[in-house]
């Protein structure tokens, strides 16, 4: 079984599964976002209180929920790195960062924008969700610019997973910001008691974007570990055959 | 033009919506970019050792 795992998880192997993973990824996910983005601006009824403002969700709450998917990826990663020192989980980590600092830039700046017509305001300091979600973003910017301020390939894997670790507790401040704290930011509407406090024609387009968009999250994080992969053993054996064959290995 | 208007609430609504297809695309366009040039220094590389020998 772990012999299984290790294969699975070896460079090369991942190489070669990446690349067929991507389109099975990426297709189903722009299909769920093309239906998404339709039934979200013109199918769905506006809100009774936002008016059609509120269509600002089918793009801010799936950026929101994969800026703390990637941090997941990201420490989850460092952690089996650190522990197992599989190759494999750093280039995961590494992969997943410039992609979890645009999807954290993306909810902080339509949150902003949702924010400005529903609270008078685009950003509100004492809103720990804000602030919390803001921190966010330097946890990716500082774990970025720590893996490029180190040459050593093992010391900035190491480095940087622990700097992920320790980040995870802002990640579950995130999430729970809103019930322990007053916010100005509206709590949980999905996963709250009772079931999710919105209209099946509201509902619908939000699950497929949020499925949308993780299916497409995962294909982008795919080709960059491919990519981060493919850097890392860029003086390996394999990676030598892989571009000395007559079919190239793109 | 009213499904433009989104009742007074257009230019935040489209807004998000560009901004957020921009950056996916920027990211999607940024990484096969990445990848082409990590590919293309490694064959460079490893011809010219080829060439060498």
């Amino acid at each position: 079984m772990w012999k299984f795992f290790h294969h699975l998880t070896s460079p090369p192997h991942y190489y070669r599964v990446g690349a067929t993973l991507i389109p099975w990824l990426a297709i189903p996910g722009l299909a769920l976002i093309a239906y998404g983005t339709y039934a979200g601006l013109f199918l769905a009824s506006e809100d009774y209180q936002q008016g059609d403002a509120f269509r600002i969700i089918y793009v801010h709450v799936p950026a929101a929920y994969l800026s703390m998917l990637a941090y997941a990826f990201m420490a989850f990663g460092g952690g089996i790195g650190l522990i197992w020192r599989m190759k494999l989980a750093h280039a995961v980590g590494a992969a997943a960062a410039p992609l979890g600092a645009a999807f954290t830039f993306l909810a902080l700046v339509t949150g902003a924008i949702w924010g400005r017509p529903m609270w008078g305001t685009w950003w509100e300091w004492g809103d720990p969700r804000l602030t919390s979600e803001l921190i966010l973003l330097f946890l990716y910017f500082g774990y970025m610019a720590l893996r490029s301020s180190i040459d050593d390939t093992a010391k900035a894997d190491k480095a940087s997973a622990v700097l992920a670790l320790v980040g995870v507790v802002n990640v579950v401040i995130v999430h729970y910001s809103v019930e322990w704290w007053s916010s100005l930011h509206q709590g949980q509407t999905l996963f709250k008691k009772g079931g999710p406090g919105m209209d099946a024609d509201m509902l619908y387009p939000l699950l497929a974007m949020i499925f949308g968009f993780t299916l497409l999250f995962g294909a982008l994080l795919a080709r960059r570990i491919r990519t981060e992969v493919l850097f890392r053993e860029r003086r390996t054996r394999w990676v030598r055959e892989l571009v000395l064959a007559p079919e190239g290995g793109k | 033009m009213d499904a433009l208007a989104m009742g007074n609430y257009g230019p935040y609504v489209w807004s998000c919506f560009a901004l957020t297809f921009i950056v996916i695309v920027f990211s999607d366009w940024r990484s096969r970019v990445r990848h082409k040039q990590v590919y293309r220094d490694i064959e460079v590389r490893i011809k010219a050792l080829e060439e060498r020998q």
